[in-house]
């Protein structure tokens, strides 16, 4: 955006600043995990199970432990250690069987990472292997258990809920109204099947963690690329049976996240070769091949949809039922199937609808977050939908869902009450359309009269919402010091690994005091001896959170800073004003101290001290939210919903079935910008992943299930020639009243809906219905050459009308 | 690239029973002469050999361009090129461009349109740029865009990028202009 049109009605928070940690990123001073070497430091590598299910009959690690500069070899038979996020279902090291082609069947830590790789060259490793387990509908068929100790394994009760002697690791369940009735009353009841491949988050740095682990006490010392200081410490603590404050998690700069670097991934397998080479600190690092085929993906999803409208287009009944295909492990994805339960329907109000997510165990790689997790796919379902049944019902898409989205005074799926404070998903909707140009849908025969210049133009939009999917009682907290300068350290625990949150959060800080942001102190890296703690650094929610919790600080850091300057300029604290980095009297200007004479405690001229140095701090905690019931669904799940749509205009080649995307327009009603530059920035970059999900990724796997795409030459990510000709971000500022200056978060919002608006552009176009993600050039030849309006799948083997 | 080099102007010992080569090189502006492992590549070198870590790894086999450094004049990706191929070679790494203590127009801009996110790939995008300048100082959007496509950023989105390329043009040019 042209940085002439967004003007902010604050001084400082809506401002274009730079973001603080870029000067040392453009020099190369900026020092990630990847980067640092510690006294002693041995490397590790993993040798990975070749096969997604196998037995293993036996190891030798004989010749690997002979080897010089060999330190550690550690197999399943060393450790039991099981790790997990909300489901303990992980073991480090594999023992027995292995549940897919990344599991660590043995690892090895050496002087050099030369000699780590040709030890694992020298193990010997005997599998049987096994019959793995394809694919959802073979899961829940339940023949073959992923994990045959599904009833015991130890899990977060009450919110995921583990179904006996079967694959599903959780299935989450909301209903409300009466659904047959509903149908029964409705004009048109259609029914519908979208489903999308697992893609992978493609940090650009790899994962990598440094672990030592103190041989004399319980003490581990971690340096990781990781969003979840804290969540690594409490995992570890319950893993390893010690006390989180035994756990100390630093975390430097980190190369990307997208939420795969949520939760807890190499930690455990780097202490436990730290302690089994006699606490000597011990470097793993991900491959990019691991990156890909070790490390979690996003899981695929299947979404089936039954929908009822009256003929006027008004929503009456939805069910829908969702399948995560979530690989071998739960990890964060039993969440992603969680969040289905209560925003799986987007922003629209209806009276009778149920949903039923199951996040289901096969032999794939497992899956976690991913930036908006769960909405980018079940937005993939029910935004096609919706256009599908517009395209049904002959009503204009923009009109249908102007009829049936929420408003305030509507509920959610949850049974929440939307009010003025929660943004509005019309402004958006109507926003894009209108940048678009919307004018209705495509004739056939307009169609077909660009069909004969070989490209076919075509426009679609889609709407989206998430709320951070996090704990009822999420906290975050931070701190704040003044130096003797009059700036201000603000220590925070949530981690910036890019998406410009110390910026924001010094602008909020800045804001409040009054001082330039130069003078806010904070820093990237994250310590959890001395950062306070933060939850996690997921799901949108920093600047809400985090945000309120500097607001607060600041607000304590102004009262006492009055209090002291009351003194020393004999009056009350009621009658000081603060601005400018000054404290002065309100009546008499003149009386003034300057935040620096006061930061360390007042001096009188005789040297007598008072007050003492500035410290302040503030908290805040997830307001009101509540468990949803486990059979209903209902419950208050959201601290803050952001409501946003895409709309686009693309161009299809009919020939080689490239699409080209010129346009997008994105609108969120955010409440308030705190940072043009940077919102604009997490816009580009979000609706660039999200074209990358409609348009190229995707894992592929053989029929034994092994990934045969795990490198960039076969697992595209968009580069820059992918780039849309225009983006257009808008900004609606309805403002959340209990949000930092109304905002609301939008890291992960950008990302959700593109591939839906991608696909309804392609029926504006070719007036086909795609139901499967990618649309790659080849799915869409395929889909033209195929003849058929609907385009269930887009491998060859499945439009044998081709042959 | 010049591929013309030969063994013999290598100079190559057994130093603790391992094979090295003496490498004579130039790198930000500086001579090195090291003692290298002939199957050690640049990208190792620089980081291991002479710390500069700037430059990074992010897939190890040329494909993402996180490791682009300029190599006589030329973007090349570090990580697929032997240490013993840098042989007489003038190398410039991100920790080069800064010059006198000031950053680089090419720097300034690139925080300008914050065209940064995470930062583990913006050393490799910046001397890619900076070999496209030096080569093209007027380059299409088309052009940029080409010389680009070989670095992969997942968190920008590219636009902010173009942007700050488009307007180190535009400052590069005013300063000839002076």
């Amino acid at each position: 955006m042209d940085e002439k049109k967004y003007q902010s009605k604050y001084s400082r928070v809506g401002q274009r600043y730079d973001r603080k940690d870029a000067r040392e990123k453009v020099t190369g001073q900026a020092v990630y995990t990847y980067d640092l070497e510690l006294p002693g430091m041995l490397h590790a590598r993993c040798l990975l199970s070749p096969y997604a299910r196998a037995r293993i009959v036996s190891i030798d690690t004989s010749k690997a432990k002979a080897l010089p500069g060999v330190r550690a070899v550690l197999t399943g038979e060393d450790s039991d250690i099981l790790v997990g996020l909300y489901m303990q279902d992980k073991r480090v090291l594999s023992k027995g069987e292995t549940r897919y082609q990344g599991d660590v069947v043995a690892a090895v830590a050496a002087e050099d990472e030369e000699t780590a790789e040709r030890a694992i060259s020298l193990l010997e490793v005997v599998y049987e292997p096994l019959v793995p387990v394809h694919d959802i509908d073979e899961a829940l068929e339940g023949k073959i258990l992923v994990h045959e100790d599904i009833n015991d394994l130890k899990h977060y009760e009450g919110v995921f809920f583990p179904q006996k002697d079967s694959n599903i690791a959780s299935w989450n369940k909301s209903k409300k109204g009466d659904l047959d009735k509903a149908f029964d009353e409705s004009d048109l009841v259609v029914e519908n099947e979208f489903s999308l491949p697992a893609v992978a988050h493609v940090p650009m740095e790899t994962h990598v963690a440094i672990v030592q682990a103190d041989p004399f006490s319980n003490k581990i010392k971690i340096w990781s690329s990781a969003q979840s200081p804290f969540t690594i410490r409490q995992i570890m603590a319950d893993s390893f049976g010690i006390s989180e404050s035994d756990v100390e998690v630093h975390i430097p700069y980190v190369g990307g996240g997208f939420g795969g670097k949520a939760g807890i991934h190499l930690e455990p397998l780097a202490t436990l070769l730290s302690k089994a080479a006699g606490g000597l600190p011990v470097k793993v690092r991900a491959t990019r091949e691991q990156e890909f085929n070790q490390l979690p993906t996003r899981a695929g999803m299947r979404g089936r949809i039954k929908t009822g409208v009256t003929k006027d287009g008004k929503l009456t009944g939805i069910k829908a039922v969702y399948d995560w295909d979530s690989g071998a492990y739960a990890d964060y994805a039993v969440n992603v199937g969680k969040t289905a339960v209560y925003s799986g329907l987007g922003p629209y109000a209806v009276d009778n609808a149920s949903i039923d997510s199951k996040t289901i165990y096969t032999n794939k790689v497992f899956s976690t977050a991913y930036r908006g997790f769960g909405h980018l796919e079940t937005h993939w379902t029910i935004e096609r939908q919706m256009d599908i049944l517009s395209q049904k019902l002959g009503i204009d898409p923009y009109e249908f869902r102007m009829k049936n989205l929420l408003e305030p005074g509507f509920e959610t799926m949850s049974g929440e009450v939307i009010t003025e404070s929660s943004g509005s998903p019309k402004d958006c909707l109507t926003a894009v359309v209108k940048e678009i140009g919307w004018t209705g849908r495509k004739t056939e025969e307009e169609r077909q009269r660009e069909w004969k210049t070989g490209k076919v133009r075509g426009k679609g939009f889609a709407m989206l919402q998430k709320a951070p999917a996090m704990p009822a009682n999420t906290a975050s907290s931070v701190i704040m010091q003044m130096n003797g300068d009059g700036h201000v350290k603000l220590m925070i625990g949530a981690v910036d690994f890019g998406q410009g949150a110390i910026t924001a959060l010094a602008q909020i800080a800045a804001q409040e005091l009054d001082i330039p942001i130069e003078h806010i102190e904070i820093s990237a890296e994250i310590d959890t001896r001395s950062s306070p703690y933060d939850w996690n650094t997921v799901a949108s929610k920093l600047i809400f959170m985090a945000g309120n919790a500097v607001i607060k600080a600041s607000r304590e850091m102004l009262r006492k800073m009055k209090e002291v300057a009351a003194q020393a300029l004999r009056t009350e604290p009621e009658n000081l004003m603060h601005a400018n980095g000054e404290v002065y009297h309100r009546h008499n200007p003149g009386r003034r101290l300057s935040y620096k004479d006061i930061a360390l405690g007042y001096m009188y001229p005789n040297g007598t001290g008072i007050g003492g140095p500035l410290i302040s701090s503030g908290s805040s905690i997830a307001d009101g939210l509540t468990n949803l019931h486990p059979e209903t669904g209902q419950g208050n799940p959201a601290a803050v919903w952001t409501f946003g749509a895409h709309a686009v205009e693309i161009e299809v080649d009919v020939e080689t079935g490239y699409i080209e995307v010129l346009k997008v327009a994105s609108a969120f009603d955010i409440g308030q910008v705190i940072n043009e530059k940077l919102v604009f920035g997490q816009i580009c970059g979000g609706v660039l992943q999200g074209l990358g999900s409609a348009l190229l990724e995707g894992y592929k796997f053989n029929k034994d299930v092994q990934l045969l795409n795990p490198s960039f030459t076969d697992n595209k990510i968009p580069t820059m020639k992918d780039m849309p000709v225009e983006i257009v971000p808008i900004y609606i500022e309805n403002p959340q009243l209990n949000g930092p200056y109304g905002a609301r978060g939008v890291g992960e919002h950008p990302m959700i809906s593109i591939p839906s608006a991608i696909g309804n552009a392609v029926y504006d176009a070719l007036g086909i219905n795609f139901h499967v993600l990618p649309l790659s050039p080849e799915a869409i030849a395929l889909g033209i050459a195929s003849g058929k309006k609907s385009i269930l799948c887009t491998d060859v083997d499945c439009l044998p009308g081709l042959h | 690239m010049d591929n013309s080099k030969d063994c013999s102007m290598y100079t190559e010992h057994i130093e603790s029973g391992k094979r090295k080569v003496t490498l004579n090189l130039t790198v930000n502006g500086r001579q090195v002469v090291r003692d290298v492992d002939p199957s050690m590549t640049l990208l190792h070198f620089l980081r291991d050999n002479l710390k500069l870590f700037g430059t990074k790894e992010a897939c190890g086999e040329g494909e993402c361009g996180a490791c682009t450094i300029i190599m006589d004049g030329n973007a090349v990706t570090s990580c697929i090129i032997l240490a013993v191929e840098a042989e007489g070679a003038q190398i410039t790494t991100v920790e080069g461009l800064a010059k006198d203590g000031k950053l680089s127009i090419l720097q300034e801009e690139y925080i300008k349109a914050d065209a940064l996110q995470c930062g583990f790939c913006t050393p490799g995008f910046l001397m890619s740029t900076r070999a496209l300048l030096d080569h093209n100082p007027n380059p299409t959007d088309e052009e940029i865009t080409e010389a680009l496509s070989g670095n992969l950023c997942r968190c920008t989105g590219y636009l902010p990028i173009l942007n700050a390329v488009k307007s180190t043009v535009e400052r590069e040019r005013k300063e000839l202009d002076r």
